[in-house]
């Protein structure tokens, strides 16, 4: 079961929703960060990283002395990321979406594959918790392939939670698609408002069922509570402004650790989410 | 010597585009004779990425040994290179009024891409 927790801006407390979801179920679960420009669930799950693996795309690499300026290859890139200028074939790495489309038509066979570096993708666990995350290389903008790595790490039989990063284009489609859910967490302010709605839209399109989480529920207005109710979004937990909730999180401490009694809502949360996605299985 | 001005319009008397990838014409002007020939760059104005490639590609194609432009990219730059292509940036004014300078020897080439590639 595959839970992917979003949200359509930063900072609406995220990564505190899938981390504390992720501690109160315990051991059998498995966490994956795929917010890879910007990781950060491990300050609160604190795991031992146990190893660590380069991760790279493939780009061409061609061999201009079997090259005879053909350009099929820069005819069929999308992504203008090969181009041929008098006998010379220029690449442009950061714009190849390794599709592999240029190393197929070339008739000479002069393209081969070579590796670019996107980042790296970290393995480790905390009292059972299986933990992956990636991080992409400074200065690197390719996140997607990166995202789907850490994905494809995945274990079918554990419950996977993910914490998807923030916004509502690719690398979010990347860390979404295949989901049996999708948590959205939300802020109930204007600002959360209008991103919220652009990540509703993003989730209907891929048909994932989903829900929501409004933090720090009672600043603001309550027009999200209303929205909600129009999309039929079922809103699955509601957590108040809390100092202490916010001393402890300021300082990398979990909820649940601090406070037993969230941990309970957070079991419930995961068991309505459960719930949905069981009721959802059998009617279709 | 055949020269590549970005242009707003399909005529000499047309004002400079700042934008090389995302021009809405390139006039490429046989500054011997004037004669020129207007490329309607509107294939590349919506290209997601890598405009600037395109239109270097295209305009080393149809000869161009210099490139005189308001802006130009790093991507584009290093494409122009590549191709022998000289670069003339920071052109503002009429395409004429650039070509009669480059003509008269009053321009500098640049050395290194504007700075910042999102045009
Ligand atoms: S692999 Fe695909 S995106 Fe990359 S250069 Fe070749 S055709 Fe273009
Ligand atoms: S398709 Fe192959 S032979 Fe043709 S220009 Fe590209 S690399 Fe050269």
């Amino acid at each position: 079961m595959i839970i992917s927790v979003a949200s359509g801006k930063g900072g609406t407390g995220k990564t505190t929703i899938s981390t504390n979801m992720a501690l109160a179920l315990g051991s059998g679960v498995e966490f994956l960060d795929c917010d890879v420009e910007e990781p950060n669930a491990h300050l609160f799950l604190k795991p031992v990283i146990e190893r660590t693996e380069l991760v790279t795309t493939p780009i061409p690499l061609v061999d201009l002395e079997k090259c005879t300026y053909c350009r099929k290859c820069s005819a069929i890139c999308r992504f203008n990321a090969i181009t041929v200028v008098s006998h010379k074939v220029l690449i442009f790495p950061e714009l190849c979406h390794s599709c592999g489309g240029c190393m197929v038509v070339c008739p000479e066979g002069a393209i081969t594959e070579t590796g670019r570096e996107l980042g790296e993708i970290n393995f480790g666990a905390r009292n059972g918790i299986r933990f992956i995350n990636g991080r992409l290389r400074v200065g690197e903008s390719m996140s997607p392939p990166l995202i789907k790595r850490v994905r494809s790490e995945a274990d079918p039989e554990k419950v996977t939670i993910i914490d998807a990063p923030p916004g509502t284009s690719c690398p979010v489609i990347a860390a979404m698609n295949g989901a049996d859910f999708v948590l959205m967490v939300t802020e109930p302010t204007p600002f959360g408002l209008h991103d919220l709605k652009l990540a509703v839209e993003t989730v209907k399109l891929l048909g994932i069922p989903s829900g929501l989480v409004v933090n720090r529920s009672d600043i603001g207005d309550q027009e999200v509570f209303a929205y909600a109710e129009r999309e039929q979004l079922p809103v699955l937990l509601t957590i108040p402004f809390e100092r202490r909730i916010a001393e402890a999180y300021s300082q990398g401490r979990s909820i649940v650790e601090e406070f037993p009694e969230w941990k309970e809502r957070f079991c419930e949360l995961f068991h309505k989410i459960e719930t949905i996605i069981q009721k959802r299985s059998t009617t279709v | 010597m055949k020269v590549a001005v970005t242009s707003k319009g399909t005529l000499l008397e047309s004002e400079v585009d700042p934008r090389f990838g995302r021009a809405s014409y390139i006039l490429i002007v046989d500054t011997d004779s004037l004669s020129f020939e207007a490329m309607d760059n509107s294939a590349n104005v919506n290209a997601f990425k890598g405009a600037g490639i395109q239109a270097a590609t295209m305009i080393s194609d149809k000869g161009a040994e210099v490139l005189m432009t308001g802006y130009c990219g790093p991507k584009a730059f290093a494409t122009l290179e590549a191709a022998g292509v000289k670069v003339v940036s920071d052109i503002s004014g009429k395409v004429l009024d650039a070509v009669t300078a480059i003509k008269e020897g009053k321009v500098s080439y640049s050395a290194t891409p504007n700075k910042d590639g999102h045009w």
